[in-house]
């Protein structure tokens, strides 16, 4: 369910005083089975962009192709895409209203009208997703859980949707080292097993380098680069420029690099750090 | 964006009237309703449509503003007009047509209270116009503190009134996102019969008072870390003070008063 | 030198709750010293700051602020006064709807007099760079700058101690930086002395001395270098490292003879350099 982006803009408060636009002129194809990651400084578009992608905002100028269909089309059912898309908000946790996790999960397969049957199979899928014990969890009370707890159950009321694309804004924000892997272990199996295709809007240039396949850079309001992380994240002056940090392993080879020691320019995980720097100890002391 | 909303209805502008005590503006505002409900006349009630258009003009707000407040209320006003015009029975009859029976008092009373109605609702907003809320939230707290002798909590009052001021902008935002987070999740707000609409509504509803709660909490932690502890000895940064001008706003308000007065006794 | 937090012997247990959140706890802290303390959620380091600021008075034991005992009632309003506090979510710590009034809450409530207000106003903000924002509202600013907002309100109050209980874990890369740095800026120039509580590692490898929490109790206390070397431990606590720490423990195992204990990139750079630089 490939998504395309052509000419999109979008302008807050048009005609007003207050008038500003948040994404200008965004040209974008996702393929099924990315893991794309969208980073850029804070208020340079990131969270309008992905508000777009499952019809909560609708462009000013431009389209949207969803499968070849029109997302703003008038006869388009933007709730039937909606369930396609799913979109987790950042700190997803506030939205949880019910007495128990499950039927907070069941919300949305409950919006699409389907058997009670076939709600308890979602909802039990879903906890499986993330994680959580379902006789274990299913009767408690969403706000008697942890924080990072929490989350997750809100991440699971999106998954039993059982979207196609998996929208994250921040995912991790404001959780412990703990809650962070946590989520992220998550979603990269969503990605690696349950074959969704993945968006994370994220901030950590660490996450994103261990995880995404492609990233999409943004700038106030435009997109300014799309590529690997390997081909981005070799580019550490113009990250800088748009005031982006890269992986640390990315920092410490430009310095090394910038020192003369011969390391190839794109190494961006400790891992291929560790090897290279490695393999030039072990060539400067045989033993 | 929400962001972005203006609060109440202040006019952001530097002007004379602006400038004056809110104290003294919501006092002035009382007395100009007194005002209006002592005029009789239509000679009267032309003195109080000059004496707004001036201080319109000096307060730099266009009249349209003014006007403006008006349309939410054009049905009761139209109602008012209505009601008074046709239940009048008594006095000199105008017009008899079939079931329509008009009278003169009718008439009069009819113009009358659709005027008074017109000019509560003018001067009111002239003076949430020109005064910030915050101001306001002040003024209220200043005029009622007196009242403190008798265990009137104004000082929370105020503190409550400009705690809320704050934390609108927030709690819209919020509305805003919890309202798309289910939205993603399929939840529609916009169709259905009123008890469905209803319904629909708990979905935002339970998260947005969970959060005010969280917030509430965090808030008085936050205020109890930085000292605070009620009312008493504590100084205030914005001291309001009685300047030549707020005298010169009240004497313009007892020259109106006189002038409709002399007015009625006159005609 | 006289300890400008002691924490003798402290537990505390909540209310409605069976088990202590925090058990024996013993710590002190000098003046000018900036700490950062460590631990996962739930583990009891947001009471331990709570605790310091009088929020909550110890079950057991005493916890002195600049001479004063939290436990003395009296005194309450001083010791909040010494040491300000810092909290999470930027939105729900400010008060006013304009930044000059919100920083003159705290004055306003230890009854400074109004004529004295605008001054220390100005240079609480100033010691922020926040003054061409006195007059907007806070709901307009970003995430760091609030939180920069809400240090000028604490340091008006003069303290000598300021309390950041998980300040950046709400905010961007650039927001935590800038509100870290200002930190750090007024631990160096004023000399206040800085509690720093945060689960980033990167900001802990910044501080003095780490205290590392688990479980209510303190598991471990240095400087970053010693603590950081725990790999092992730290991870079993449900906490990090900082890249960098891992990484050089990586290269030493592979045989480099790295130093223990490297925290940020340029430090690595140099010791890498050390041995494998062409020029030596």
């Amino acid at each position: 369910m490939p998504i395309q982006l052509s000419n999109v803009t979008h302008t807050y408060s048009e005609g007003s005083a207050f008038q500003a636009t948040a994404i200008r002129n965004v040209n974008l194809t996702i393929e099924d089975g990315e893991f794309i990651a969208v980073i850029g400084h804070t208020g340079s578009g990131k969270s309008t962009l992905v508000q777009h992608l499952n019809g909560l905002l609708k462009p000013t100028s431009g389209t949207i192709l969803i499968d070849g269909e029109d997302l703003n089309g008038e006869k388009t059912d933007r709730r039937r895409i909606r369930q396609k898309v799913g979109l987790v908000f950042q700190y997803p946790e506030y939205q949880l209203f019910e007495e128990t996790v499950a039927k907070d999960i069941a919300f949305g397969p409950k919006n699409l009208g389907l058997t009670d049957e076939e709600i308890d199979q979602r909802v039990r899928r879903a906890m499986a997703h993330v994680h959580l014990d379902y006789d274990k969890y299913a009767e408690r009370s969403p706000f008697e859980l942890s924080g990072g707890q929490m989350r997750r159950v809100a991440i699971a009321g999106v998954l039993a949707m059982e979207p196609k694309v998996l929208i994250l804004d921040e995912p991790t924000a404001g959780l412990d080292p703990k809650g962070r892997d946590r989520i992220l272990s998550m979603v990269q199996e969503l990605h690696a097993q349950g074959g969704v295709t993945v968006i994370m809007v994220s901030h950590s240039m660490d996450d994103v380098a261990r995880l995404a396949t492609r990233l999409i850079v943004m700038s106030k309001g435009e997109v300014v680069a799309t590529g690997t992380p390997r081909e981005i994240f070799q580019q550490v002056d113009m990250m800088k420029k748009i005031h982006l940090g890269v992986p640390e392993a990315a920092k410490l080879c430009a310095l090394l690099r910038a020192r003369g020691i011969d390391l190839p320019a794109d190494l961006y995980t400790p891992q291929e750090l560790q090897e290279c720097l490695l393999a030039k100890w072990k060539e400067a002391h045989p033993c | 964006m929400l962001k972005n909303i203006t609060m109440g209805q202040y006019y952001p502008v530097d002007s004379f009237v602006h400038r004056l005590d809110p104290r003294i503006k919501i006092v002035l505002t009382i007395a100009f309703i007194v005002a209006v409900f002592m005029v009789h006349s239509l000679v009267g009630y032309a003195i109080v449509l000059g004496f707004v258009y001036l201080t319109s003009r000096m307060a730099n707000i266009p009249f349209k503003m003014l006007t403006k407040g008006l349309k939410p209320l054009r049905f009761i006003l139209i109602l008012t007009f209505i009601l008074n015009l046709f239940f009048t029975t008594e006095g000199t009859t105008l017009l008899r047509l079939g079931f329509i029976h008009i009278t003169v008092e009718g008439l009069s009373q009819a113009v009358h209270y659709s005027l008074r109605l017109m000019f509560l609702v003018v001067g009111t907003s002239l003076l949430t116009l020109t005064t910030s809320p915050i101001m306001l939230s002040d003024g209220i707290e200043l005029l009622l503190s007196p009242l403190k002798r008798f265990h009137f909590p104004a000082h929370e009052l105020g503190m409550m009134m400009s705690i809320a001021l704050r934390f609108i902008p927030t709690l819209l935002e919020e509305t805003d996102k919890i309202q798309k987070a289910q939205m993603a999740r399929g939840a529609d707000f916009e169709s259905g019969n009123l008890l469905q609409r209803a319904k629909a509504m708990v979905p935002l509803l339970v998260p947005l008072f969970v959060s005010a709660f969280r917030r509430a909490g965090d808030l008085a932690m936050a205020m109890e870390a930085r000292c605070y502890h009620g009312g008493e000895h504590r100084t205030r940064m914005r001291v309001l003070k009685i300047t030549q001008h707020d005298y010169l706003a009240c004497a313009a308000m007892a020259g109106l008063i006189l002038l409709i007065v002399v007015e009625g006794l006159i005609l | 030198m006289d300890e400008r937090i002691k924490v003798e012997q402290v537990s505390f247990t909540y209310e409605e709750a069976e088990d202590p959140a925090l058990t024996d706890i013993d710590m002190k802290v000098q003046p000018g010293e900036f700490v950062a303390v460590l631990g996962h959620n739930g583990s009891g380091k947001s009471t331990l700051a709570k605790l310091i600021n009088a929020l909550y008075i110890p079950t057991q034991g005493a916890v002195v602020v600049c001479g004063l005992d939290t436990r003395d009632e009296d005194r309450v309003w001083d010791i909040r006064q010494q040491a300000g506090m810092i909290f999470q979510n930027p939105d729900n710590q400010i008060v006013a709807t304009v930044v000059k009034e919100d920083v003159a809450f705290g004055l306003e409530n230890l009854g400074v007099p109004t004529e004295d207000m605008p001054a220390r106003i100005e240079s609480a903000l100033a010691a922020v760079r926040m003054n061409e924002f006195a007059d907007s509202a806070p709901h307009m600013l970003s995430g760091g700058q609030k939180q920069r907002v809400a240090i000028a309100g604490i340091l008006a109050m003069e303290p000598s101690v300021i309390i950041a209980d998980e300040a950046t874990a709400m905010l961007d890369p650039s927001g935590r930086k800038e509100v870290l740095d200002t930190v750090r800026r007024l631990n160096r120039q004023k000399g206040i002395t800085v509690v720093w509580i945060t689960h980033f590692m990167e900001e802990a490898a910044q501080a003095d001395r780490v205290v590392v929490v688990n479980q209510g109790r303190i598991a471990r206390m240095g400087t970053p270098r010693e603590v950081f070397q725990h790999i092992d431990e730290m991870r079993e606590l449900h906490l990090d490292v900082p890249h960098m720490t891992a990484l050089s423990a990586q290269l030493c195992k592979g045989g480099m003879p790295l130093p223990q204990g490297i925290l940020t990139v340029e430090e690595m750079a140099e010791e890498v350099c050390k041995l494998l630089c062409p020029s030596n």
